[in-house]
Order: C-alpha cells, then structure tokens, then sequence
C-alpha cells in the first residue's frame, strides 16, 4: 500500500478546511480526525467529489486550460460560420482575385483564383470538420464501450470474437481501410464520412473498456454487488462503468482530433466530403494546383487543422492527468 | 529457437486465411464488383454479362472467395476488370519504389527518433527535453499531405529563386536519370522529400517512443547495481539500459509499418510517384476491385510478415521470452 491509496480514501471522505491540508500531508489517520473534528465543533463541511478533484488536478493543467480556450473559440467560430464569415462560402469578390493574404484589404487568409475569400472558406470549414468529429467521436465512443463491456465482462467467446476480430482489422494501414469503404460505398454526404470513420475507430476503445472491464471484474465490490444480489446490467452500469470513465472520455476527446485528421485525408485524396460541402481537408486539395505561387490557400487551411488537433492532443493530455485518481491534488 | 520460429510461421497462416477472406468479403460486399464497368459507356450488357459468369459473381460469397483465392495463386491475381494488362505486373513495377520510401524513411527515423529520445530521456526536463516534446506535439497533429505540400512549395519556390536544382519536387527519376552512380544520385534527390516528409510522421513517435522506454529502464534495479559497480554514466547509459529499452521500439517499429504505407499513399501522391500508393488510388477511382484486393493482400502479408519479424527479434533481443 502506498500513500496514493490512503490518499484516494481519504478524499473520498468530506473534509474540511483543515481536513484538505493534512490530505496533502498524505496523512490519512489524521485527515480523518480532522474530520471528525470539523463535525463535532459544527463547523460547515465542504463535500469534494473525485470530480472536484478531477476538475482542481486539470486547471492547474496551464497548457491543457489554454489549449481548451483556444479550442472553443475555434470551434464555435465554425458553428457560427454562416453569421460570422465576412463572406458567403462560395461568395466572389471580383476585385481581389488571387490576392495574397492582407490585413489592410480584408483577406487575412487570401483569395483563390476566383476570388473567394479563404478565411471564410476555412470557417464554413472548420464547421463541416467540427460536425463529422462529434458524430465520430460519439458513435465511436457509444459502440466500443457497449462492445468492450460486453467482452470485458462476459469473456470467453464474445472477448475471443472481438480480440480476433480488431486483430484483424489492424493488420491493414486504417487509410487503406477508409479509403477503400469510402471509395466504394460511393459518393455521398458528410454523414456517410462520419459513419465510415466511427465504424473503424470504435474498436480502440473497445479494447480498452475490455481490460478495464476484465480487471474490475476482480474487485471485491463487485463480489459484493453479485452477493447482495444486483444483475448483470446493473453491476456493468451503476458499478463498473463509473469506474472506467476516465479512460473513455480520455478516449473520446482524442478520437476528436483522429476523427478531424482522417477525415481530412479522405476529403483531400477526393473520397471524403463532396463539393460542394466545404471541408478543410479538399479546401488544402483546391490550393494544391497552384501552390507554388499561391501558398496561403495551402498553408492556412493546414494551419487550421494543425492547430485544432494540437489543441484536442493538450486537452486530452489534460484530462488524461486529471481523471486519474492516484495523481495528487497539488493545492 | 528455431521450433519457435517454426510455430510463430504455422501461426501466420491462418491469420493469412482470415484476412484474405475478410478482404475479399468485406470489399466485394460493400461494393459493386461491376460498378468500374457499368457506368463505362464502351461495356456493352454482352461483355458485362460475360465478365459475370468468368469471374463467377452470381455465385455466393464462400465460392466467389474459392475461385478468386485460385486465381490469385494461379494466375496472380488475373487481369482487372478495365484492361488486360495483368494485376501482377503492374505491382511488380511499384512495389520496389514503395519499398525504397518507407524502407529509407524507416531507418531514417529509427536513427534519427531514438537518438533524440535517448537524449531527451538522459537530460530530461531541459531544454532539448522540451524542444523535442514540442515537435513531436506538433509532428502528431500535422496532415502528412500538408507537410509534403508546403515542402513541395519551399523547394519548387527555393528552385525558382536561384535555379539550383538539390531536390526534385515531382516524379521518380528525369526525363535523362543517365546510368550507374548518375541514376541512383537523380533516384535519391527525387525521393528525397517525400522520404523527410515520411520521416517526420515517424520521428514524434519514435522519438516520444524511446524516452519513455527509456526513463522506464533507468529506474530498474540492475542499472542502479551497474552504477554501484562504479561503471561510467556512458557505460551504463548506453550498454546497460538503452539496450533494453530498445527492445520495445523494435516491436514499435514493425508494427508502424501499416501507418507508413498510409504515408505513402498521400505522399506518393503529391509528389507523382509511381508507387504502390498511386497504384490504389488510382484504381479506387476507377472503382475496379480487383486489383484493390489484390493491392490490400499484398500489403496484408507484408505486415504480417513484418509483425513474425518483429516477435522473432523479440525473441532474440530479450532473454527472458521463452520459446517453448
């Protein structure tokens, strides 16, 4: 035992003020006479929850607070994009075609050779991007975790199946893959890009809810909850699930950024969203033709995605720290 | 060791065997095998209806899977649908260019990744420390086609400024590529970008890769005990503990290999090679299947072959893996 686990207990329990600093002394005998304590003298005690401490271990996170930060801007900036862009996403301004980008002409990110503004180009987007990414990042995240769950706690065949199943679909590059169901299932919206991605990509978090699952299937809670008489699904949900949130949601918001990536790889190779739906990724394709002397219509819509991943990555990071119980709470 | 080798072989064969059917499953059910031919206004309903009963298409999959797994062995892979220039000569052609790119980007980035990530492991915290983590933050979060574009922009501008030529910024060799030293000297100064390109994608993982594996090393046992023996910091450093922490970025590396054919794909796009990434692209456009299934089965058996490579390595590199 270390003093992690005496600290996770004690955390548990409400603590007071002076509760809090003995918690950090990694104290636990004491923190919990400081607690009973603040009651007897009827002082008012503070009820922290682990997400309480989740949320104080990920402010204090400077890198993944910023990145937050710039992320919502970037994203809501999207969302926003048919109010917001200075012009339409196919609008033309006749007067400055193939402008280099300016600050003084009102074309930050430059015009194409039929004078289209690419700054509001990469805003309509970002905001197709955007919702390709949480249609992803949620079907992806519901069926690897039903599918994990199911293999994780039942065993035996159904974790054979799956194990086997996602060891085979990793023997080929992912691109391949995608590029191949894309290709083939013929050309469509951005919905059916969604869904092609999240069917590829579920199996990750399938294979970490399993290990999660086949480990707090050894807890003795859950002996407890079997004894005690609760059913399959209730032990899964009220019991295990909680228990495994935070690699998922660690999951979740990184297959975000995966999501936004692939989904640009397909749009640029011309199997991903269709003109004239604006995606980042066929935007970056457009400006390939004449790159050489019009480098903004690449380099912009580039930086975009660059920026946006880096920021979901730090996120991530973030979270990743701070849904982990057994980090300290630095106060 | 050599019944190990022996069992991890037997092993691959039926992996081999599943995933040639669920390729041959999965495409031929998710798309048309005639779709390249219907919408091809030459193909008369006559040449459609006899391309059905010879590639056996009214039959189930099971037995599809039969007569397409004794063409490929037989006559590997046949002809696809659009021409009759054979699958397998036009792969034959593409594979060794291929093969140069990642190979090269391959041993770059190992070199190159698990240097940094040694260094940044052995100083750990300073300012190398952090530069490399910053680099390889942004190496996983960038597109690998727009890397390769704006280095397409930088060389094709640098070239236009001041006419020299260092790097060919499209295509596999000249108009002239000469003979002897001159064809691989122009051979190399083509693919040279699209392998630093290549190399990027992998240096973030190689790189974040060994410092962890290696900061995981120094805090064992053995290398306190080499300390103790009174070994110098290089002694210890490099024979005791980047040996073994080596021994997962070699696992790393063979498993990777999937992820830099995908690099290839985008790649050899950009910069008109006549690889293996061309090759599928092209034919997904046409919407031909077969020479994708054919193209998916050689890349299948490639990372199989190169996941028994890397549990034999393992096998040798790390004493405590037992072969029986």
């Amino acid at each position: 035992m270390t003093d992690h686990s005496l600290e996770r207990d004690t955390s548990l329990a409400a603590v007071g003020g002076g509760g809090a600093a003995a918690v950090e002394a990694g104290a636990g005998a004491y923190a919990y006479d400081a607690t009973q304590q603040a009651y007897e003298s009827g002082l008012e005690v503070e009820v922290r929850s682990q997400w309480y401490y989740a949320r104080k271990r990920f402010v204090r996170h400077r890198l993944a607070v910023a990145s937050l930060i710039i992320l919502v801007v970037i994203l809501m900036a999207g969302f926003l994009a048919p109010w917001i862009a200075p012009y339409g996403f196919e609008g033309y301004d006749v007067n400055h075609l193939e402008q280099a980008p300016t600050l003084a002409g009102g074309h930050i990110f430059g015009t194409d050779l039929l004078g289209r503004d690419y700054f509001s180009r990469v805003l309509y987007g970002i905001r197709t991007s955007e919702r390709v990414a949480f249609i992803v990042m949620l079907l992806a995240t519901v069926i690897g975790t039903a599918i994990g769950m199911v293999a994780g706690y039942y065993s035996r065949w159904a974790d054979n199946l799956l194990m086997r199943f996602t060891d085979l679909i990793l023997t080929l590059p992912a691109l391949a893959v995608l590029l191949v169901a894309a290709a083939l299932m013929g050309k469509g919206d951005q919905y059916r890009v969604a869904i092609i991605l999240s069917l590829l990509l579920w199996t990750t978090l399938a294979r970490i809810v399993r290990g999660q699952f086949l480990s707090l299937r050894e807890k003795e809670y859950v002996d407890a909850a079997k004894a005690a008489g609760a059913g399959d699904l209730r032990i899964m949900f009220r019991h295990m699930l909680p228990n495994s949130v935070g690699p998922i949601v660690v999951f979740a918001t990184l297959t975000l950024g995966v999501a936004i990536l692939l989904e640009a790889y397909l749009s640029f190779l011309g199997f991903g969203v269709q003109p004239p739906t604006p995606a980042l990724g066929k935007l970056i394709a457009d400006g390939q033709d004449v790159s050489s002397n019009d480098w903004w219509l690449v380099t912009f819509p580039g930086l975009t995605i660059v920026l946006i991943v880096l920021c979901i990555n730090f996120v991530g990071d973030g979270l990743r720290d701070a849904l982990d119980p057994t980090q300290r709470v630095r106060a | 060791m050599l019944t190990y080798i022996a069992r991890r072989l037997l092993y691959s064969i039926p992996v081999l065997i599943a995933t040639s059917f669920l390729i041959f499953a999965g495409v031929s059910l998710i798309g048309d095998p005639l779709g390249g031919l219907k919408v091809n206004p030459l193909a008369s309903q006559e040449t459609i209806d006899h391309i059905r009963a010879e590639k056996h298409l009214s039959d189930p999959i099971p037995v599809q899977y039969g007569y397409w797994v004794r063409d490929a062995v037989l006559h590997k892979f046949g002809t696809p649908l659009l021409s009759q220039q054979p699958i397998w000569d036009d792969l034959k052609r593409v594979i060794p260019h291929t093969l140069t790119l990642v190979i090269a980007a391959e041993l770059i980035s190992l070199l190159i990744g698990v240097s940094i990530g040694i260094y940044s492991a052995i100083r750990q915290y300073s300012v190398f420390d952090y530069t490399a983590t910053t680099f390889s933050f942004l190496g996983f979060a960038m597109p690998v086609f727009w890397l390769a574009l704006m280095m397409q922009i930088a060389f094709t501008n640098l070239f236009l400024a001041w006419h020299v030529r260092i790097f060919y910024t499209s295509g596999l060799s000249s108009v002239d590529p000469g003979t002897g030293f001159h064809w691989v000297l122009d051979r190399a100064q083509h693919l040279a970008i699209p392998i630093m390109v290549l190399c990027v994608l992998n240096l973030a993982v190689y790189s974040r890769f060994m410092r962890a594996s290696l900061l995981e090393v120094v805090n064992t046992d053995y290398v306190r005990t080499a300390r103790a023996k009174g070994l110098t910091e290089q002694k210890v450093t490099l024979k005791h503990a980047v040996r073994n922490a080596l021994i997962p970025v070699v696992t790393l590396a063979a498993l990777n290999f999937g992820a830099l054919i995908g690099g290839a794909i985008v790649t050899e796009q950009i910069f008109q090679l006549d690889g293996m990434g061309n090759y599928f692209i092209q034919n997904l456009f046409n919407q031909d299947i077969y020479p994708i299934m054919a193209w998916l089965m050689v890349v299948a058996i490639a990372v199989i072959l190169f996941n028994l490579i890397a549990d034999i390595l393992y096998g040798v590199l790390d004493p405590r893996v037992r072969y029986d």
